[in-house]
């Protein structure tokens, strides 16, 4: 077999595999998992895939392993990447802090499955995305992908690593148990836009390995090109060195957060359904919002001018946009496989000013259309 | 072995480290204690990269979080001070990632043995291409001196303040069993043989383990009436056996007890890379 790296052309797929594609269209050379239903297919696709296309496959003995495996193998010059779900998930996020910390580009999937603790191996849920949000410890900023298609695993895989590089950050694409499983028509196209590592532009005697450029994002350089690097997740100055004053420390932090928030409008997606003349407007992402083009028909087809917003980046959340549709909109129906996560961030966005309605589930299953339909009657003052 | 108590050496000024070149000089003065052993194991590494000859800019060295972690940072090498016990894990993807690294992890014995201990097994099991130094000093010594996993029974600790009742691990035996291709165990008195196993292990194809029985004279030292770190030094030199070979079941560490020293396990075996290659070889025809 040739070993080709993009599989360009039309093909029936799962989201899980569509992931895998996505990843090795990006360049991903440098996988590291431990196996957990729903991701499974995802390790098991690279594991055919990455050693014919020159890249590693390693099954680690747990997922701190394979998180931390990835934080090295980013330093060792790789694109990397793991994936996981919920149990796994918990266990990434110390060394997620580490990513953060270091600005270690790379890209962490989240299958979610019903949860708390082993909950529903093969069921659906959507309960991890707060977790996505604040699970690893200290404050941060996190950018988030959330597709609800195979398709769009595919493209938010490739953009997840596009964005990683930029911004010198880990990613999380997280989805869930229903799009990693069915299966659909992804295309993939000849190309996909990679983008690169952001290498030092001075030799190793000019360079400060943590000093910022203009955009806040400073240059890498990786093990064995002669920069030599110390990178320590302490907190410290630009030359990488240990520095524990509380200066050094508000510095770092609000930087690492600086360089998502002030390009938030360039990471954060969304797609609008019938929002331009919306009075009802369903706020939901992933599988979720898959239920919710249905219900969103049938409402319209019953005089309800309902719309939705759909989230594709969960972090950094859509406020300014979430805002807006408060001061258009009568009512906000939030649609998710958990008991009102995202919903807390509709709630702090539209600030009271339209009633919110949460049509919520807990996992195992994803929502019916009339469940969805349902609250969009409801908020509209229907029932 | 014998040690002469010689005065302490006057700091001269202007003096430079004969290994300058492999040191952040700017990170200096170090944190560690007077009388640690940690700046000795520090000073062997450097002679050993030294002695190899390798291009330093292919060196990578990756610490977990302690004392002995600390040591990457005064290295002017590429150095990774990771997370609390994953510095293999960590090490594992880099190494693989790039497979031209020469790769040492340095760290200590909780780091590597308690929190880290699944990853170790791991990698030895798998001959990833790594030299593991694990500095024992039988506590915790970066957060005060609790007890470890290689705490010797009755051992105080500040949290075993009526002496350890856990049975410690022997870490020769432990690495051997799972798989080192390369175990050896040396103090920090052992300056050239120390030396050599660094040299020796960094230069063998695999998964090498290197032990260091090193004083930490603040913490367990203190505690258990071993006085300063010099007269730690002077109960190796009573106390440790040199035997290569031997097996490594006999290499426990009983305190007022004999205990071994020396080059316990060499084999050469195909590390994990290796196996993976030729995996690919066979799976494409040699036509990757
Ligand atoms: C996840 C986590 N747990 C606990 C700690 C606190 N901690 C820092 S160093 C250390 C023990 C270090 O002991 P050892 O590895 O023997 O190194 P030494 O300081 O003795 O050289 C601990 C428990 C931590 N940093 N991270
Ligand atoms: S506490 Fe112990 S190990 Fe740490 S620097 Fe001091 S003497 Fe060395
Ligand atoms: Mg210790």
């Amino acid at each position: 077999m040739s070993p080709k790296a993009t599989l360009a052309g039309i093909h029936f797929m799962n989201g899980d595999e569509a992931i895998a594609e996505g990843a090795i269209a990006a360049g991903c050379r440098f996988f590291a998992a431990y196996p957990i239903t729903p991701q499974s297919e995802i390790a098991e696709r690279l594991a055919w895939r990455l050693p014919r296309v020159g890249g590693t496959f390693i099954q680690m003995e747990d997922e701190i392993a394979a998180m931390a495996a990835v934080v090295g193998g980013a330093w060792g010059g790789a694109k990397a990447m793991t994936a996981t779900s919920g149990p796994g998930f918990s266990l990434m996020m110390e060394n997620l802090g580490l990513a953060i910390m270091t600005e270690t580009p790379c890209v962490l999937v989240n299958v979610q499955r019903g949860a708390p603790s082993t909950g529903l191996p093969t069921a659906v849920g959507q309960g991890d995305m707060m977790q996505a949000r604040w699970g690893s410890h200290g404050h941060y900023e996190i950018i988030a992908l959330v597709p609800a298609s195979p398709q769009e695993a595919f493209d938010l895989t490739v953009r997840a690593f596009s964005l990683a590089e930029r911004f010198r950050v880990p990613v999380l694409l997280m989805t869930d148990e229903v799009v990693g499983h069915m299966y659909e028509r992804v295309e993939i196209p000849d190309e996909v836009p990679i983008a690169p590592r952001r290498r030092p532009t001075v030799p190793p005697s000019e360079f400060v390995p943590f000093a910022p450029g203009p955009d806040l994002v400073p240059p890498m350089a990786c093990a064995g090109e002669g920069y030599r690097v110390h990178v320590t997740g302490l907190t410290h100055d630009e030359r990488g060195y240990p520095d524990m004053s509380d200066g050094a420390h508000d510095r770092l932090v609000r930087r690492l957060c600086d360089k998502i928030l002030r390009y938030r409008n360039e990471i954060t997606f969304y797609e609008e359904v019938g929002l331009d003349d919306a009075e009802i407007a369903v706020v939901s992402y992933g599988i979720s919002a898959r239920v919710a083009y249905g219900a969103i028909a049938r409402a319209r087809e019953a005089g309800i001018k309902a719309g939705m917003l759909r989230l594709i980046t969960a972090w950094p959340f859509p406020d300014e946009r979430v805002r807006a549709l408060a001061d258009q909109v009568k009512g906000i129906v939030v649609v998710e496989l958990n008991l009102g996560q995202m919903s807390r961030e509709v709630e702090r966005a539209i600030q009271g000013k339209v009633p919110l309605v949460g049509v919520f589930h807990a996992g195992g299953r994803i929502h019916t259309p009339e469940e969805v339909l349902a609250g969009i009657e409801e908020v509209a003052g229907c029932r | 072995m014998q040690v002469k108590t010689k005065p302490a050496p006057e700091i001269v000024p202007g003096a430079r480290h004969p290994m300058e070149k492999y040191l952040r000089t700017d990170r200096l003065p170090h944190i560690w204690c007077s009388g640690c052993g940690l700046g000795t194991v520090l000073g062997n590494f450097l002679y050993a990269v030294d002695e190899l000859g390798w291009d330093p800019d292919k060196v990578a060295v990756v610490s977990g979080i302690g004392c002995t972690g600390r040591i990457a940072g005064y290295l002017k090498l590429d150095t990774y001070h990771t997370t609390h016990g994953r510095a293999i894990a960590f090490a594992t993807g880099l190494k693989l990632a790039n497979p031209n690294l020469h790769v040492a992890v340095i760290s200590g014995d909780g780091d590597l043995f308690a929190i880290g201990g699944n990853h170790l097994i791991h990698a030895a099991r798998r001959n990833i291409d790594l030299t593991v130094v694990c500095v024992n000093n039988f506590n915790y010594g970066m957060t005060g001196g609790q007890v470890g996993p290689t705490t010797p029974l009755e051992g105080r600790t500040t949290t075993t303040p009526f002496g350890n009742f856990e049975h410690p691990f022997n870490l020769v035996h432990l690495a051997a069993s799972a798989g080192a291709s390369y175990v050896a165990r040396w103090t920090t008195l052992d300056g050239r043989r120390l030396q050599k196993g660094l040299v020796e292990a960094m230069a063998h194809n695999g998964f090498t383990f290197v032990e260091v029985i090193s004083p930490c004279p603040t913490n367990y030292g203190r505690r258990n009436r071993l006085g300063e770190g010099l007269d730690e030094l002077r109960y190796y030199a009573e106390h440790a056996v040199i035997r290569h070979g031997a097996d490594p079941r006999e290499a426990e560490i009983v305190p007022g007890k004999r205990f071994l020293v020396g080059k316990f396990i060499e084999v050469d075996k195909p590390t994990y890379h290796e196996m993976y290659a030729a995996k690919v070889a066979e799976m494409t025809g040699g036509k990757t």
